[in-house]
C-alpha cells in the first residue's frame, strides 16, 4: 500500500517537471517573431510607401497612406498579443473563484475588487443573468455584484488596447481609471440605497450548486488554446471596425475642416455631455465597432471628455442588456442602475473637458 | 453506457458552436449519447455554474463559459 503510494507520487512529480510541450515551444517561437516583426513595422511602412509606390509623405495622400500602412497592422498585432494574453490569464480566474473571493466581502472594498475582477472575468452578456443570480444567491452584496456587472464590459482589453494603440498611453489611463471609479463608486451607492426588495424574489431563493471548479487541472497547454480561442474569436469580430477606424484617422485629415465637431461637440457647449450620454444607451456596439466614431470624433474637434462619455455609455449602459436583466431586477432598480451610472459618465465627461 | 450532453445556454450563437462541437467530439468518440439544450435559466442555474455556454456530463458541469477544442471535448466526455 504504502510503496503503492510513493509510486503514484513520483508519477506525479515526474509529470509536473516533464518538458514543455511542443506548443509551448512553438507558443515562445511565435513571441519572438511578433516582437521582431513589430519592430519591423515603422521602417517596413515607411518603405512601401516612399519606395515600392513611390508616395512622397509630404503630400495629404502619401502621409495618409503611410499613416495607415504603420497604424493597422500595429493596432492588429497589439491586439492579437494583448488578447491572447488575457485569454490565458481568464483561463485562471473563473467566475466560481470570483464569486468565491467576493462572497461575504465587506461592502468597500469588495466593491473594488469587484472591479479589478470584472476585468480580467470572463463574462459575455448573454451569462449577465446566470452570473448576477449566481453572485447574490451565492452571498455577494447587491452592491458588489453591481460592481462587477458595469465593470465588466466597460473596462475590457479590447478597448484599452485601441484606445493605447490610436490615442496613446494617456487616453488608454484614463479610460482605465475613470471606468473602474465609476464600477466602484456606482456599485457602492447602489449599496448603499438597499435596493435588495427591488431584486425579484426568486434570484436569492435560486438552488445554487457549489460550483464547477473547473479549471483547476488545465495544463499549460489547454490554456495556450484558450488563448488562442480568444484570438480567433474577439479578432475575427472585431478586426474590421479597427481597419475602419484607422481608415477614418488617416483620412479624415485635412478633408473635413477639423474644428467641423468642434461647434456642437466641443469643450463650449455644455449640453453635449449629457447628449453624448443619452444618445450612446440606445446604441449598442461592442468597444470595437465604437472606435472608428471615437477616432472621427476626436479628430474633428470634439472634445475628449465628450468622446469618452459617448464611449463609456454605449459600452457601459446597453438596452438589450437592460431587457435581458429585467427577468431578475424590477423596473426601478433598472432605473436606479441606469441613472447612477449616467451620472458618472457625465461627471467623467465634464471632468476631462475641464482638466485637459 | 448512455452519455447524457446537456448544452445550458439561453441561446445565443455560442451556445450553436458548442452544441456543434459536442455532437463533433461525441460523435468521434462513438459513444451512446444524448443531446439535450437547456434554456431555461432557473434550471440552468439549478447546475451551479454560473456562464454560458456550459455543458453537463451526465449532470455535472464539464464546461462553462467558453467552446473548448473538439479533442479537449473529448477528454471532458469520454
Amino acid at each position: 500500500m504504502k510503496a503503492e503510494l510513493i509510486l503514484q507520487r513520483r508519477a506525479t512529480a515526474k509529470r509536473r517537471w516533464r518538458r514543455p510541450s511542443r506548443k509551448v515551444l512553438l507558443m515562445t517561437v511565435a513571441l519572438a517573431g511578433w516582437s521582431f516583426l513589430y519592430g519591423l513595422l515603422q521602417p517596413l511602412s515607411s518603405w512601401i510607401t516612399q519606395s515600392l509606390l513611390r508616395l512622397s509623405v509630404d503630400t495629404h495622400f502619401g502621409s495618409a497612406v503611410e499613416f495607415f500602412i504603420y497604424e493597422a497592422p500595429k493596432v492588429l498585432m497589439l491586439l492579437i498579443l494583448v488578447v491572447f494574453g488575457v485569454g490565458m490569464l481568464r483561463s485562471f480566474v473563473t467566475p466560481e473563484r470570483t464569486r468565491k473571493i467576493l462572497a461575504g466581502k465587506r461592502e468597500s472594498v469588495g466593491n473594488v475588487l469587484a472591479s479589478v475582477l470584472g476585468v480580467f472575468t470572463p463574462f459575455c452578456s448573454c451569462s449577465a443573468v446566470p452570473l448576477f443570480i449566481g453572485f447574490v444567491a451565492g452571498g455577494v452584496p447587491l452592491g458588489v455584484t453591481f460592481s462587477f456587472l458595469i465593470a465588466a464590459p466597460m473596462v475590457n482589453e479590447v478597448a484599452l488596447v485601441l484606445l493605447f494603440g490610436l490615442f496613446g498611453w494617456r487616453v488608454a489611463a484614463l479610460y482605465l481609471s475613470t471606468g473602474m471609479l465609476i464600477a466602484i463608486v456606482a456599485g457602492w451607492t447602489i449599496g448603499r440605497l438597499h435596493m435588495e426588495k427591488y431584486v425579484e424574489e426568486w434570484a436569492f431563493k435560486a438552488q445554487v450548486g457549489s460550483g464547477p471548479m473547473l479549471d483547476a487541472r488545465l495544463s499549460w497547454d489547454d490554456r495556450i488554446s484558450r488563448g488562442l480561442q480568444a484570438v480567433r474569436e474577439i479578432v475575427s469580430k472585431v478586426w474590421i471596425y479597427i481597419l475602419i477606424g484607422i481608415a477614418v484617422g488617416a483620412n479624415i485629415h485635412g478633408y473635413v475642416p477639423a474644428d467641423f465637431m468642434a461647434s456642437f461637440m466641443g469643450k463650449g457647449a455644455w449640453w453635449s455631455v449629457p447628449l453624448a450620454v443619452l444618445l450612446g444607451i440606445p446604441m449598442y456596439s461592442n468597444a470595437a465597432g465604437i472606435i472608428p466614431v471615437v477616432h472621427a470624433l476626436l479628430e474633428k474637434g470634439a472634445a475628449l471628455g465628450t468622446v469618452l462619455a459617448f464611449m463609456m455609455s454605449v459600452i457601459a449602459l446597453s438596452l438589450p442588456e437592460m431587457i435581458i436583466l429585467r427577468k431578475v431586477l424590477k423596473l426601478r432598480l433598472i432605473l436606479t442602475f441606469v441613472g447612477v451610472v449616467g451620472f458618472g459618465i457625465l461627471i467623467v465627461g465634464y471632468l476631462f473637458n475641464l482638466l485637459l | 453506457m448512455l452519455k447524457k450532453l446537456q448544452i445550458l445556454g439561453t441561446g445565443c450563437s455560442k451556445c450553436k458552436r458548442l452544441t456543434e462541437q459536442v455532437e463533433q467530439a461525441a460523435k468521434e468518440l462513438g459513444i451512446e449519447h444524448q443531446i439535450e439544450k437547456v434554456t431555461d435559466i432557473e434550471q440552468i442555474i439549478s447546475f451551479g455554474g454560473m456562464t454560458t455556454p456550459a455543458l453537463a456530463v451526465d449532470g455535472q458541469i464539464k464546461v462553462a463559459g467558453n467552446i473548448p477544442s473538439v479533442d479537449e471535448l473529448k477528454r471532458l466526455i469520454a
